[in-house]
């Protein structure tokens, strides 16, 4: 079910987790970043395994952060209702561009995407409660489930982390069911998929929504961490963002998503107060060294050499 | 004939002026991407920053240029950088080109795409590390200051001009791509390159030609924007996601399908103003839904 090397994989990326921030590392930083690595990981079951690159993925995670965030700050809600509000809405949501982007293939796919999130951007631009420019401020963090006080920062962090990992468990469970072969076998050659009898619209269509909603899930989270949802997080800059975290960490890799998003937030981190505007640059930059020498990103990059170890000790 | 809607005629033809306007941006705009996508089968997300740099050049042309030389009277006027911009913003298209758009032929479409995203990137970020978000102002031209009278209304020089002008560069693109003998080779290799090749023609240089010719497209219509819409680094990012949508709506199957389509949805933007303005920002994107359900291919498109 679970291979060794995923496995170890698994076992490292729990240790980190758990023991990330007793380490002394800003627990709002790492928060940020599981939150971002969730949205990746969304994103890569789309591009990586069913061969659809969405540009336009930021309207998932922007509207459940308002989503969320109005649920909990003007209904009232618990932050657990509120977060599975947000997902359906986000997987509603992802619903209706799934099915009308599915409709045409490749670049166009890509450009149904990101013209309907910007649609979408100026919807939440437009609407009251958002508050536009400024953004929904003040969403209180409350209890989880009654019982689990979020304002304490590191109870919060757990439950960030306890998200992030149900997530993450749930699409490598995707990938890896009869589900996600035939996504595979969709990306491979789609008309063969067809002939076999595959209804390969309806298997798109299901695979954008999981990432929808899973993109949703990281967005209200992290609207619950920094208690802010905002119109950066719709804007198609974030789009662009979790195209490259995804790039840059390995397309298709499972661990890929999760390093590129540390590797991004912790650069964007480091860099903004010491460059400004060159972090766009930088970012630009990396984009163009990932497609032009570094296709497998890193995980991926990692992956091949260790193969070519193995290869030679055999 | 409109007061029982409440809208005075000349708020209607302001308006729809407006939108001619911007139909002809997008039509130049969507003409240079489906030019380049024909040859390269790449979308060029750059469009839009290279748009900026078109509209960045005149501007430094006529303002920057004097100061750098150490000679305030040195400039170089509205009319020279018709010609200098896109021609400039071209050679940096064509080397970016051959050095890395030609290395991605042979892989999947969407490497292309992602490439020009992260140079957009950049080439937006620099600007604006440079030059601020806020805008430059850019005089319009002393001939085309004024406005004429035409009875019904009054039409700003400048705005005939830009019509005009992007039209013309319209159907001067068609005409080169529909009834040359060089438009029936850039057909030819849009339909079978290997074949083209076979026939000795240098398609690789073809291929470069076109994304530069594509690219002066794009700057072509920042100089054209540049006195209208204020000069700014952002000037680019959100029109070529308009203009995507346009693509979409379109079809990038047929040039002339482009212009029309173009002009078409500028006006019913700015219809829209006139009528529902809170939905003028949606609407180009409202009718591309409306055509994925009825048409995917587009109004002009087919499927390939």
């Amino acid at each position: 079910m679970v291979t060794h090397r995923a496995a170890l994989g698994f076992a490292a990326l729990l240790i980190a987790g758990l023991a990330a921030p007793q380490f002394g590392i800003y627990p709002t930083f790492l928060m940020k970043c599981w939150c971002f690595a969730l949205f990746a990981c969304a994103f890569n079951l789309l591009i990586g395994y069913a061969g659809l690159l969405s540009f336009g993925h930021a309207a998932f995670f922007g509207a459940a952060g308002y989503i969320a965030g109005h649920a909990i700050k003007v209904w009232g809600w618990s932050p657990e209702c509120g977060l599975l509000a947000a997902t359906a809405f986000a997987a509603a949501l992802g619903w209706l561009f799934g099915s009308l982007a599915i409709r045409r293939a490749g670049i166009y796919f890509a450009m149904i995407t990101l013209a309907l999130a910007q649609m979408t951007y100026f919807a939440w631009i437009q609407l009251k409660f958002t508050g536009g420019e400024d953004g929904l401020q003040g969403v209180p963090r409350g209890e989880m489930f009654g019982m689990i006080d979020l304002t304490d920062n590191m109870n919060l962090y757990y439950v960030v982390f306890a998200i992030f990992l149900a997530g993450f468990f749930l699409i490598y469970r995707t990938v890896h069911s009869p589900f996600g072969q035939v996504l595979k076998s969709i990306r491979e050659n789609e008309p063969r998929a067809l002939s076999l009898g595959y209804d390969v619209a309806r298997y798109k269509l299901l695979a954008f929504v999981l990432s929808a909603a899973l993109s949703g899930l990281a967005g209200a989270t992290k609207t619950l961490v920094f208690q802010l949802a905002s119109l950066t997080d719709a804007h198609w800059h974030t789009s662009g963002e979790v195209v490259l975290m995804t790039l840059l960490g390995g397309l298709g890799t499972v661990f890929g998503p999760v390093v590129g998003a540390f590797v991004v937030i912790g650069l964007q981190n480091q860099l903004a107060d010491k460059v400004g505007s060159w972090v766009q640059v930088i970012m630009g930059a990396i984009f163009v060294a990932c497609v032009l020498a570094f296709r497998r990103g890193i995980v991926g990059e990692l992956m091949a050499l260790m193969h070519r170890i193995g290869l030679r000790r055999v | 004939m409109f007061e029982f809607l409440g809208i005075t005629p000349q708020a209607l033809y302001s308006q729809l002026l407006v939108g001619l306007i911007n139909g002809s941006f997008y039509a130049v705009l969507s003409l240079g991407l489906a030019v380049i996508f024909g040859m390269l089968n790449i979308i060029n997300f750059a469009h839009g920053a290279q748009y900026m740099m078109g509209a960045f050049i005149a501007w430094m042309g006529l303002t920057q240029l004097g100061g750098w030389l150490g000679d305030s009277t040195l400039q170089i006027n509205y009319w020279a950088m018709l010609l200098i911009a896109p021609l400039l913003t071209a050679a940096i298209g064509i080397a970016i080109e051959r050095t890395m758009l030609s290395r991605l032929y042979k892989l999947d479409h969407l490497y292309g795409l992602l490439l020009t995203f992260g140079l957009a990137l950049i080439i937006e970020g620099l600007f604006r590390y440079f030059y601020g978000v806020s805008g430059q102002p850019y005089e319009i031209p002393e001939v085309l200051q004024g406005a004429l009278n035409l009875g019904f209304m009054f039409l700003p020089k400048y705005r005939a001009w830009v019509i005009v002008a992007s039209l013309s560069v319209c159907f001067a693109t068609w005409y080169m791509i529909e009834r040359t003998k060089l438009g029936s080779y850039l057909r030819a290799g849009t339909e079978n390159p290997r074949l083209v090749q076979a026939f000795g023609i240098n398609v690789p240089l073809m291929i470069t030609l076109t994304y530069g010719f594509g690219v002066a497209l794009a700057a072509f219509a920042g100089v054209l924007a540049a006195p209208i819409f204020t000069v700014s680094p952002l000037m680019g990012a959100d029109l070529i996601i308009v203009v995507f949508a346009v693509v979409v709506i379109g079809g990038m199957g047929s040039i002339l399908g482009s212009i029309v389509t173009g002009l078409g949805l500028g006006l019913i933007e700015g219809l829209t103003k006139v009528f529902y303005s809170e939905a003028s920002a949606v609407v180009i994107f409202v009718i591309m839904v409306i055509v994925l359900l009825v048409r995917p291919a587009g109004l002009f498109g087919r499927e390939r």
